[in-house]
């Protein structure tokens, strides 16, 4: 009921996300998601796409200090007050999100988010009626 | 104004013939009571006796960093632990300080040489005198303290931090003089200006300032700005700390109470002495120091000896020149000694971060500030993904090096590969600060 998304340090410095992009070019991974917070100095660049563990071994083995995680990324409906019930509904469990970014995914919105107990978030979305989007469902894409 | 006239303004062959008096006895001192120092001697097939004039000096065996951290704690002292009074301690490269001792003599010896400094800066009994180097382990604070109680003048021991405090006391105490470091001079003048004190409203006339290089420029900016006189004062730890040499109203080099540490340049590279006039490392012999007395301690301070011991003020003791740089790759940041190898050291400790670095100090409104640029490990990130986990190492560091260097540095968390393996000396340190 999750995906695997990469997590990579970056220094806030010009030619380092280039730099990154052109790695997964390299070992033919499409991008699906890609977001990226930061501080003054450094940043964490987010990304979900194809073939997962295969782009983690590609940068890890190039000495990328990237990690893999399993994130939730849930399926919402095109109308205003999904994203509201959604979170409305991990904050109602007590749940805090860690990080958050969306997308689009065929006509839906997907949001994609790290919470502190993600096997809670998930029996809480069930619960609450929403659909999870599965890793395969986004290899298909690609 | 002369603290000791008969010391200072003693002729040549007088002095010499008492340096070479004082060597002599010097040399019997620790060949009997430092076996470091008995067993060097004796693989140089030297015996006191051979140390008979001041020119004798050049026999003798040098003393590096290294020997003192080889000897760490106790082993270049000389007197019984009972005659100690005190123990102070700077900074070393691999985690070990440089442990200096001191007896009730030595202490008087450096208060007499810090008010010969004092004297010829123009401070008098009447003065109030504020001490702006750090009080602790450093010498700065205490060795300049006793100096002004010796003269008679009243020590305002503010230290450093709490600017503004300090700055209406020295405005509302109408404060004569002022020792610190130069660059700590020029913060106080920005953060008077700041708190919109005109320096007319202050009363500062001298400032002893040291413990960190400086240039001419600097001078004149800081007198400018304080309304003061600004003038060098020279020492080091391991000899007694601020004392050693000091410059007097003509200004043209700084004086060396060489009555008690005999200065001496030669060439770092062939150790062979080099004449007057000369460029090169200074090396110092304490002459009467008990505690710690060192022979041919070289100070990797680089500079010369002045020409000519006629000095319009009356003093005959030699001068030298400002120090212009450094044998080694010490910084002086703050007042305080810091190696790169301090920084390798304890980044090799720490797992998450690779074996690579870079120091860069820059001069921030006035004061000296240290980044210390490490790489992470990329296996350390593949357990964290936030940016927590990333602060969080950044912390770590910070606090081991504070704990190390005894200065707080920001340190920067760079990813993997991104720092230039260092090559050769000098790659790791960037120096933004600029002696203007």
């Amino acid at each position: 009921m999750t995906v695997h998304q990469l997590s990579i340090f970056i220094e806030n410095k010009a030619g380092t996300l280039v730099g990154l992009l052109r790695q997964l070019k390299e070992a033919n991974i499409s991008l699906i998601a890609i977001s990226i917070s930061d501080t003054m100095d450094y940043g964490i660049c987010r990304i979900i796409c194809s073939e997962p563990m295969k782009a983690y071994e590609f940068l890890k083995d190039a000495g990328v200090a990237v990690s893999l995680r399993e994130v939730i990324a849930v399926e919402l409906d095109d109308e205003p007050g999904r994203a509201a019930d959604a979170i409305g509904i991990l904050s109602d469990e007590g749940l805090s999100i860690a990080y958050m970014y969306s997308f689009r995914l065929t006509g839906k919105g997907v949001i994609v988010f790290r919470t502190d107990d993600n096997p809670r978030a998930i029996e809480a979305l069930r619960r609450g009626g929403l659909t999870m989007i599965r890793e395969d469902d986004l290899s298909k894409l690609v | 104004m002369i603290w000791n006239e008969h010391k200072e303004t003693m002729s040549r062959d007088e002095m010499s013939a008492m340096q070479g008096h004082r060597l002599h006895k010097m040399v019997d001192y620790v060949y009997h009571n430092v076996p470091f120092y008995r067993k060097k001697l004796q693989e140089m097939d030297l015996i006191p006796d051979d140390i008979r004039t001041i020119e004798d000096i050049v026999k003798l065996p040098f003393t590096t960093k290294q020997d003192l951290r080889d000897n760490y704690p106790y082993g270049l002292q000389a007197a019984p632990q009972s005659e100690i009074i005190r123990i102070h301690a700077s900074s070393g490269t691999t985690g070990n300080p440089t442990i200096v001792v001191y007896t009730r003599r030595d202490i008087e010896i450096w208060a007499e040489c810090m008010a010969r400094c004092l004297t010829a800066y123009g401070m008098t009994r009447n003065d109030t005198f504020s001490v702006s180097y750090g009080y602790g382990l450093f010498t700065g604070g205490l060795g300049a303290h006793y100096g002004v109680e010796k003269v008679g003048g009243a020590v305002v021991p503010a230290s450093t931090g709490n600017t503004e405090k300090h700055i209406r006391l020295i405005r509302d105490l109408g404060i004569d003089g002022i020792a610190c470091t130069p660059s700590y001079a020029l913060h106080l003048a920005e953060v008077m200006e700041q708190l919109g004190i005109d320096k007319s409203e202050i009363k500062l006339r001298i400032g002893a300032f040291g413990a960190e290089p400086w240039t001419e420029n600097m001078r004149q900016e800081i007198e400018s700005r304080l309304g003061l006189k600004a003038y060098n004062l020279y020492g080091l730890s391991e000899i007694m700390g601020p004392c050693v040499s000091f410059e007097c109203s003509c200004q043209s080099g700084s004086h060396i109470n060489e009555d008690h540490f005999f200065p001496e340049i030669i060439d770092p590279v062939t150790l062979e002495p080099l004449g007057r006039g000369k460029h090169g490392e200074l090396v110092f012999t304490t002459l009467t120091k008990q505690g710690m007395p060192l022979l041919r301690y070289r100070t990797r301070d680089l500079c010369s000896l002045i020409e000519g011991d006629d000095c319009p003020c009356g003093r005959k003791m030699v001068r030298m020149s400002p120090v212009m740089g450094r044998s080694d790759d010490m910084l002086i940041i703050r007042g305080i000694n810091v190696f790169p190898s301090q920084v390798e050291s304890v980044i090799l400790d720490i797992p998450e971060c690779a074996p690579r670095y870079l120091l860069v100090v820059d001069r921030v409104d006035n004061l000296d500030t240290l980044t210390v640029h490490v790489e992470m490990r990329p296996e350390y990130f593949a357990g964290a993904d936030t940016i927590d986990a990333i602060t969080d190492l950044a912390k770590k560091v910070s606090f081991k090096l504070r704990s190390v260097l005894s200065i707080n540095a920001q340190v920067q968390i760079r990813q993997p590969g991104s720092l230039e393996r260092s090559v050769g000396k000098g790659k790791y340190v960037i120096d933004n600060r600029v002696l203007r």
